[in-house]
């Protein structure tokens, strides 16, 4: 093994190892420690010892965290929130994927780069932008309002429906873009050839163009589901002190109550969770690269 | 023959309408006279003269493209160097953590990355403010640039690094000369994937800043926690506008780019036969 290429492996690795992997081993440690009046506000620190350190470790904050219901509610909820954004987000965007696909070929790149431009612009300013349209003096108030549709104001604003719009509307080219590389990889002649043999357009759909873009779909959702769950800014900004998110949670338990072996275990439970639809996405992925080859 | 029916071309413009209209409204919106922001009073660009002259924001612009310049710049070393030994650099002890460390940041809540850095840093006691930050966007965008620099080496033809290496040059020589020039596009969108993801973050910022740095994006999101402020809808516009024509920019050359090499292919094909 030459020198080269031991650098070339070593830097990023020890890079990797120090600033992502290790750091886990910290959130790990403090969760199972206790508050302190110190700085840092944790007890046991390395300084009381290795020994004294393991020995002092409980898993008080887990159990703290099982018999508080403001957590167990805040991880429910914000499955249920990613799982519902998630079902609106694929309602939204397979028509557009489809759309795309079907478009003649002269508009594609447009609009591909319709679909790509918005990831490039800011998430905080697209999110911040419905601000203005969901409050109860905001555009869409407004336009309800002086159409005649509605009397009073609606309140979307700080509610969960705003969190819902929030998360498709910042999440969707994610939902788009694999759900279009999939159709657009479909072999037309597959539905010219259902068609033939006497299905309807609509259930050549349904038998043909769906189930060849499963893999798409299953990844564009966990693409949407695996970002929604831990989410901060959209729950924070659009959904108000009444929608409970676990990400928001964290954050607050963090900076507000300032108690870090709770926040810790939060971010724990938090990951455990998050090693199912990881895991589930992989696979997935695993098994589309090996249909390619 | 592929026929636009009326139902792909209303969902196409629903959809479109719904990903675009709130940012052509903040647009719309920064040019009005009124502190309110949803009253319309007559066209006025005084929220951007406010915007210059409000240091604050100009401070927080400083760092954060600091950061950002910095901080892209080391991830696009670290990202490329990665994704060559992933693809590249066949086995060696701990492959399999190598690449779970790579593709593991892009799918991690940003709330969970962001305090294990901030308890390492407090860890180790190492002071917060741009050098933290620096830290954290070069960790998590490496791995995005590791992704997009690898899907371009997989696709890249080895024979020719191979031909470089037969014909005497060093393996430092052939990446130089040979597979740099071809992955470059990658690296460069790449080092923008970077660049724009670190210009972007609130919440990595907000656990692993100090007092004496705000960037940005933190600073804006102190003033939109209190509701919608003309002067933030004036600096959204100037930030959707630079990405817009950046975005338009970079599309068009890379379009002028594939032309002329069909065009270049094309004239081979004709000076063969």
């Amino acid at each position: 093994m030459n020198i080269r290429r031991f650098v070339l492996i070593a830097v990023p690795y020890a890079w990797l190892l120090a600033l992502f992997f290790i750091p886990f081993f910290i959130v790990l440690k403090i969760s199972l420690s206790d508050l302190a009046l110190a700085i840092p506000p944790y007890s046991p620190t390395v300084k009381d010892g290795i020994l004294n350190m393991l020995s002092a470790f409980d898993f008080e904050n887990f159990t703290f965290l099982a018999s508080d219901d403001l957590y167990w509610k805040a991880y429910l909820s914000s499955l249920k929130i990613a799982l519902i954004s998630t079902v609106l987000a694929l309602l939204v965007g397979y028509p557009m994927a489809y759309g795309m696909a079907r478009a003649p070929d002269e508009w594609r790149p447009t609009l591909m780069m319709l679909v790509i431009l918005p990831f490039w612009t800011s998430f905080l300013i697209r999110v911040y932008a419905w601000v203005g349209i969901l409050s109860n003096e905001g555009l869409l108030n407004q336009l309800l309002l002086w159409v005649g549709w509605i009397d009073a104001p609606l309140a979307i604003m700080n509610t969960t429906t705003a969190v819902y719009i929030g998360i498709v509307y910042t999440y969707l080219p994610f939902m788009i873009l694999p759900i279009y590389a999939a159709l657009d990889r479909l072999d037309e002649s597959l539905i010219e050839a259902a068609e033939d043999l006497g299905c309807s357009r609509t259930t050549a759909f349904w038998l043909v163009t769906v189930p060849l873009s499963r893999n798409g779909i299953i990844a564009g959702c966990f693409l949407v589901f695996i970002p929604a769950l831990g989410e901060f800014v959209i729950p924070s900004l659009l959904g108000g002190s009444g929608t409970l998110m676990i990400g928001k949670v964290l954050f607050e338990e963090f900076f507000n109550n300032r108690d870090w072996p709770v926040a810790s275990a939060v971010a724990v439970v938090l990951l455990l969770i998050l090693i199912v639809p990881i895991t589930l996405f992989q696979r997935n992925q695993q098994r589309q690269a090996e249909a390619d080859t | 023959m592929r026929r636009a029916s009326w139902f792909n071309v209303t969902s196409l413009t629903l959809g479109f309408a719904f990903l675009y209209l709130p940012m052509v409204l903040l647009v719309f919106y920064s040019f009005n006279s009124s502190k309110l922001v949803t009253v319309w009073a007559g066209f006025s660009t005084k929220w951007y003269g406010e915007l210059i002259r409000n240091e604050a924001f100009l401070d927080a612009a400083v760092v954060t493209l600091k950061v950002a310049v910095i901080s892209s710049t080391l991830a696009t070393i670290l990202g490329t160097m990665a994704a060559y030994v992933l693809v590249r650099g066949g086995k060696f002890l701990g492959r399999t953590l190598f690449s779970g460390m790579i593709y593991a940041p892009l799918v991690m809540p940003e709330v969970i990355t962001g305090l294990s850095l901030l308890l390492l840093f407090i860890g180790i006691g190492l002071d917060r403010g741009v050098l933290t930050i620096v830290l954290a966007h070069t960790t998590f965008s490496m791995c995005y640039v590791s992704v997009v620099v690898s899907s371009r080496l997989v696709t890249f033809d080895r024979s020719l690094e191979e031909a470089a290496l037969d014909l005497g040059c060093s393996p430092f020589d052939a990446f130089r000369l040979v597979t740099l020039p071809i992955i470059a596009p990658a690296v460069i969108s790449g080092w923008l994937l970077a660049f724009t993801l670190s210009l972007d973050d609130l919440v990595i910022a907000s656990f692993t800043t100090g007092p004496s740095s705000t960037t940005l994006p933190i600073k804006i999101w102190s003033a939109v926690r209190l509701g919608v402020s003309p002067e933030i809808n004036a600096l959204s516009t100037i930030m959707i506008g630079v990405v817009t024509v950046g975005v338009i920019t970079a599309s068009l050359i890379s379009k002028r780019r594939t032309v002329k090499a069909q065009q270049d292919l094309q004239a081979a094909e004709r000076g063969i036969s």
